[in-house]
């Protein structure tokens, strides 16, 4: 299929303290991992809020990967949880929207743990890349063109109107 | 026909409750009505369609339309409007977002039809007959219906809107504000929501219970609850939209023992209402524990129809997305 061609974006919220970091350890200690991921830096993963994963996928993300410090390891204390709880609301709000489950995923990874990176990286380019596009402003395009037909409708009648009342201006 | 100020009123897919509202106003719409000439509203006037085309671009001052967009006779009279009037102003939440039209973004127009046709326990339609855009009769006599469209959308996805009136319906407070506003000439900026930008909360009368912190062993449902009439909703582990909605609908549910459930719309600083009650009421749930977490959230057994009762077209994904939409246009659209 063109999956072969398709190359996955994803956006990946990483903590400052524990997952950025790793992420950084990954880079330092020269690990290879997909280049597919876009990382987005934020103090904690608690700041997550579920507008920016929503509005990542609306504007074309194919996955959005959420990191945070282990549980207990919060550098703000109980940031991590908050953002598990939002996640597993946020995980059956997306399944209640069609979107699907791998395209969503949360992951604790500590700053020593860059190899965990690359794990996860490259996992879920794999498993997203086997979904296929999401594409989200490409369907809503789709779902708008509806509207065209009218314009087009509404455009036609007008030429008409502009074509008989210019025949008419002949005639006379 | 003097020179007053011309007002139009249209109803698209709507309930009623808006055009009842505007009944509300009571004996001040005498006043009203002495300050503005109402030129169009189906509801309560006879004019028609080719009334209001016969009308100069711009003549009307102002278009208060409410309900949804759903079929194409309700997108060719709002552009019309859009066209005759100064301002247009999207009135109550289906027309602001959806309303709870646009919990039918959740199906397809296939799995809708089916079910009003075929499925629905009082239909009795065995040769499954589905209604036709169009019909051509033996004498050759060619019927139209207007066409429906695969989603519901908000009236400012479908034509450029000035102001919205947020509620379900809005307050006659509200629309006599907006109403002498536009009188006087003092308009905010376009694309305001004509109401207080500050969350339900900030303006609830049992906002001094609301405790700093809230946390949740359970959520409770209100059908099966026995309410406190003074405590905060939340702290009695009840889904209350409070915090992601509006203020301006005067408390009217909570003062009658109900929690809100977000017709106001969020606040201008939100963009996505039902991820930032998520946000807030998930964060708060007592455990640290995924299964624990999870066994309280299935306390919230619908959480789009509980999040975006009145906003689902506004939600940033616009409702269902792995919904095949049906057009010649869309599939053109696709290559």
């Amino acid at each position: 299929m063109a999956n072969q061609e398709f190359e996955p974006r994803i956006v990946a919220f990483f903590c400052n303290w524990c997952t950025y970091t790793a992420a950084d350890l990954a880079g330092v200690s020269r690990m290879k991992y997909a280049s597919n991921i876009r990382i987005i830096r934020l103090m904690c993963s608690g700041r997550v809020d579920p507008q920016f994963v929503m509005d990542a996928f609306a504007r074309g993300a194919d996955g959005v990967l959420i990191g945070g410090c282990h549980p207990g390891d919060c550098h703000y204390i109980s940031g991590n949880y908050k953002c598990l709880r939002r996640y597993h609301m946020l995980e059956r709000m997306m399944a209640d929207l069609g979107v699907e489950k791998d395209r969503l995923r949360l992951e604790w990874i500590s700053a020593s743990e860059g190899d965990k990176v690359k794990r996860v990286v490259n996992e879920m380019v794999e498993q997203v890349r086997a979904l296929g596009p999401l594409d989200l402003p490409g369907r809503f395009a789709d779902w708008d063109a509806e509207m065209r037909e009218l314009d087009e409708k509404v455009q036609r009648e007008h030429d008409g109107a502009c074509e008989a009342h210019a025949a008419k201006e002949t005639q006379s | 026909m003097t020179d007053k100020p011309k007002v139009a009123f249209y109803w698209c897919a709507s309930c009623g409750g808006c055009e009842e509202s505007t009944v509300d106003l009571a004996e001040a719409i005498l006043d009203v009505a002495k300050l503005v000439d109402i030129v169009f509203w189906p509801v309560a006037i006879d004019a028609k369609k080719k009334d209001v085309e016969a009308m100069a671009d711009g003549s009307i001052a102002v278009s208060l339309i409410n309900g949804a967009i759903r079929t194409s006779e309700q997108e060719e009279m709002v552009r019309l409007l859009r066209r005759k009037s100064g301002l247009v102003i999207a009135y109550g939440s289906c027309a602001q977002s959806g309303g709870i039209p646009a919990l039918a973004n959740q199906f397809t127009r296939e799995q809708i039809m089916r079910v009003v046709y075929e499925e629905c326990p009082t239909v009795d339609n065995p040769n499954k007959v589905h209604p036709q855009e169009t019909y051509v009769d033996t004498d050759g006599i060619g019927v139209t219906l207007p066409g429906f469209r695969n989603i519901v959308r908000s009236l400012d996805q479908v034509i450029d809107v000035d102001y919205a009136l947020p509620g379900c319906p809005p307050t006659p407070k509200l629309l006599a504000e907006a109403l002498q506003a536009i009188l006087e000439g003092k308009l905010p900026p376009k694309g305001t929501v004509l109401a207080p930008d500050v969350a339900q909360c900030d303006t609830c009368p049992r906002k001094d219970t609301k405790p700093q912190d809230v946390s949740y062993l359970e959520f409770k449902r209100p059908h099966w609850t026995d309410m406190d009439p003074e405590k905060c909703f939340l702290a009695q582990g009840i889904v209350c939209m409070g915090p992601a909605t509006r203020s301006g609908c005067e408390s009217q549910c909570i003062s009658g023992n109900m929690p809100c459930t977000g017709c106001f719309g969020p606040t201008s600083r939100v963009r996505d209402q039902g991820a930032k009650i998520i946000s807030s009421i998930c964060s708060s749930v007592a455990s640290e524990e995924s299964d624990q977490i999870k066994s309280v959230l299935s306390g919230i057994p619908d959480p789009i129809g509980t999040f975006y009762r009145y906003g689902l077209s506004k939600c940033l994904l616009r409702g269902r997305v792995d919904t095949a939409v049906t057009t010649s246009q869309s599939q053109e659209a696709r290559k």
